[in-house]
């Protein structure tokens, strides 16, 4: 009876080290659920979820504080990829939080802009080419037409265009789908 | 005695509708008057434009050349004058239109200076690949990948080269014709071929449904004294001509997922694509033509034709008499795997093989999948066709592929077999499409994240730098007035104590009233005297 509880205790003792020490030797930096929800993100930094961009409403997700369909630009595929990841339900976008829109990209009226720099400040990738007094231009590879720049825009030459389609990057589509018109 | 010969799995037997079309010899059309040249004509980046509007070109002129390493050049396919640079209609499922060069003809056809290789029996395997690069020769079989890639070996070996003469899918005949009217061009650039590769064994496999060109190609291989090169007769089953499926019938050996043939020592080029060789090396033609058969119950004569690239649909059309009808359906290509063409103005290109024109068929409604599992039993890659379906239809895309959707051939053989009538090809390829739209998006959201990152960080590091050069002039400041102060304090400590000095020196001193003579205190006196008076005098006055 005694041999049993010393037994039993000295393996609890040794297994209780052995965890202690797993815990500290292999502890993981930073939260791996935020960088896998944020690697899911569509990185448009827009805010249109609410939170001050990608990362932070990524770990508001892992904190369950948001739900996953605030990303408007993500839309469906964002959402059921989420969904996938932390073993929810899918759901419809949000509406309050906006509509799945196609590609954009911003483009400046270089004819109007004054070179006033507040779209490069407003720009959360570093997008916009352009110094005071001097016409900016949209680098359109990097843009993720996240919009920000419309606001603080004081002439409103900003236009968002959106990205056709061309052969190579065409999508087939869905099976039974009529295709709409090019 | 006849090779030993292995199966794939699956395949299809399907109605060959071959000999309609191998009626008449190989005729040239006459180049149209106007050619539309698509930039991008292969698998790759797109060439780069290197003619301007207003240009006068000659055939085979370079009119786009190469842009990086997996692309090919395009050529002028007759002589005249570039008349526009713009967007036109391509033979694309997407309907969309592409950069295309439109060359107005002359009529003349007149080649520019043809440059062959000297001595093409010497020239080093890198030359022979140059000038095949530089002659724009893709795979003329359906794929277009340029070929000057797939006969790069770099460090593999090479045991067998097989051309592919299978032909498997119905109508399409061109590779037919050629090797029965054209055996010497695919012999001659089947040697430069296996030389390039420094091929042990090069292996000509025809199905057995084309005995002609199985004779015409022996025939000519006996004139040969001694050759590596062999003609292999396979039998006939759709689709025997995939790259791979071909491997396995020839070799036995297996092509793995993901893998390429020469990594087990096989290569795969089509017979139309070594004649093309011989030309562009022996006689330094670059590809500017090639032939199509025009099949179908539309056509009145159905044939092979050597058409010019560039030239469009409704050029093609006039010169084979189709009649124009509202109920026509037009594929270029075969009629499994063949893509319909909307706009007559399309041009051939490199790959078009086909032209099948045929009463439009209505394919009948899709019913629910009843889980038969015949498309399993005739997929030729082996795959499981009805989980690719449910997967593709759920969107779930991690899951298509992990039943491999990317070995999926695009073979048609799953959907000619359904019994419901879905339309299980399209879904591969939506789902296909689909995901490399994915990681396109990938890659640049993790652009924008890397961008976005940085720029918090210079924000912040600027914030930083900011607030560590506030903090390093408050200092400065601080301490200037410490010391300011300090020497303020000296300053007036210093003054306060001269004239301290001062002070006590005046003090000291004596006064010039001091130790006067006894006549000067006289004068003292009388002056003290006088003032008083004069005091006294100006009191009464007053």
């Amino acid at each position: 009876m005694l041999e049993a509880i010393l037994i039993l205790t000295l393996i609890a003792v040794v297994f209780g080290l052995l965890l202690g020490f797993a815990a500290i030797r292999f502890k993981v930096e930073g939260d791996p659920i935020v960088d896998q929800i944020d690697s899911l993100l569509p990185q448009t930094q827009c805010g249109q979820c609410g939170y001050a961009g990608c990362r932070p409403y990524a770990t508001a997700i892992a904190a369950d504080e948001a739900d996953i369909n605030q990303c408007p630009p993500g839309g469906e595929t964002v959402i059921l990829s989420l969904a996938d990841l932390l073993g929810k339900d899918p759901k419809p976008l949000s509406e309050e939080h906006g509509v799945e829109k196609p590609k954009m990209v911003a483009v400046i009226d270089e004819q109007t802009c004054i070179g006033c720099t507040l779209c490069i400040q407003a720009c959360p990738v570093d997008c916009i080419l352009g110094a005071g007094k001097q016409m900016h231009t949209v680098i359109e590879k990097e843009c993720t037409g996240c919009e920000l720049c419309l606001p603080p825009c004081p002439v409103d030459c900003i236009l968002m265009v959106e990205v056709g389609s061309d052969p190579s990057t065409w999508k087939w589509p869905y099976p039974g789908q009529k295709e709409p018109q090019a | 005695m006849s090779p030993k010969l292995w199966k794939f799995h699956g395949g299809l037997h399907l109605p060959g509708h071959k000999a309609e079309s191998t009626g008449q010899t190989i005729s040239t059309m006459p180049v149209a008057t106007q050619l539309i040249v698509p930039v991008q004509q292969h698998i790759g980046a797109a060439a780069h434009v290197l003619v301007e509007v207003g240009q006068k070109v000659l055939k085979g002129q370079p009119i786009a050349r190469a842009e990086g390493a997996v692309s090919t050049s395009i050529h002028a396919p007759s002589s005249g004058t570039v008349t526009a640079i713009e967007p036109h209609s391509v033979p694309h499922p997407s309907g969309l239109k592409d950069l295309c060069i439109v060359i107005d003809t002359d009529g003349e056809d007149r080649w520019a200076t043809r440059t062959p290789i000297d001595d093409p029996a010497l020239a080093s395997a890198d030359t022979l690949r140059q000038q095949i690069q530089a002659s724009g020769i893709v795979g003329m079989g359906g794929a277009g990948f340029p070929s000057h890639l797939k006969l790069n070996p770099r460090t593999h070996v090479v045991e067998t080269l097989i051309l592919n003469g299978a032909e498997c899918e119905p109508y399409i005949t061109c590779d037919d014709m050629l090797m029965r009217e054209r055996p010497l061009d695919i012999l001659r650039g089947a040697r430069l071929m296996s030389r390039a590769l420094a091929a042990k064994t090069v292996v000509i496999a025809i199905e057995d449904n084309k005995p002609e060109a199985l004779a015409a190609i022996s025939a000519e291989l006996g004139k040969a004294a001694t050759s590596n090169i062999e003609v292999l007769s396979i039998p006939t089953l759709y689709p025997t001509g995939g790259e791979r499926q071909l491997i396995k019938v020839v070799t036995g050996k297996e092509v793995p997922s993901k893998g390429l043939p020469v990594e087990i020592g096989v290569v795969c080029h089509n017979v139309a694509t070594a004649a093309a060789v011989y030309r562009a090396v022996e006689l330094g033609e670059p590809l500017v033509s090639r032939i199509v058969t025009i099949t179908g119950e539309r056509v009145p004569e159905p044939r092979n034709l050597e058409v010019v690239f560039g030239t469009p649909l409704q050029a093609v059309l006039d010169y084979c008499q189709v009649a124009d009808s509202a109920d026509i359906e037009i594929l270029m290509g075969g009629p499994m795997m063949g893509l319909p063409l909307h706009d007559t103005q399309t041009p051939i290109v490199k790959t078009s093989n086909c032209l099948l024109i045929r009463q439009t068929e209505t394919k009948p409604a899709a019913l629910p999948c009843i889980r038969c599992g015949a498309c399993a039993e005739v997929c030729p890659a082996q795959l499981l066709p009805q989980q690719l379906y449910w997967h593709a239809r759920a969107k779930a895309y991690d899951r298509v592929q992990d039943f491999h959707l990317f070995d999926c051939i695009e073979c048609g053989c799953c959907d000619q077999v359904c019994p419901s009538n879905i339309p299980l090809v399209d879904y591969y390829r939506f789902a296909k499409t689909e995901i490399w739209a994915q990681e396109r998006e990938k890659k640049v959201s993790d652009l924008a994240r890397e961008r976005h990152e940085f720029r918090e960080f210079r924000l912040q590091r600027e914030k930083d730098e900011r607030a560590a050069r506030h903090a390093q002039k408050k200092k400065a400041v601080s301490s200037d007035d410490a010391k300011s102060d300090d020497a303020k304090k000296a300053a007036i400590q210093a003054a306060m104590d001269r004239a301290k000095a001062k002070r006590d020196n005046v003090g000291a001193n004596a006064k010039n009233t001091d130790n006067l003579t006894e006549a000067q205190q006289r004068q003292v006196e009388e002056a003290d005297q006088r003032r008083a008076k004069m005091k006294e005098n100006s009191g009464e006055n007053e």
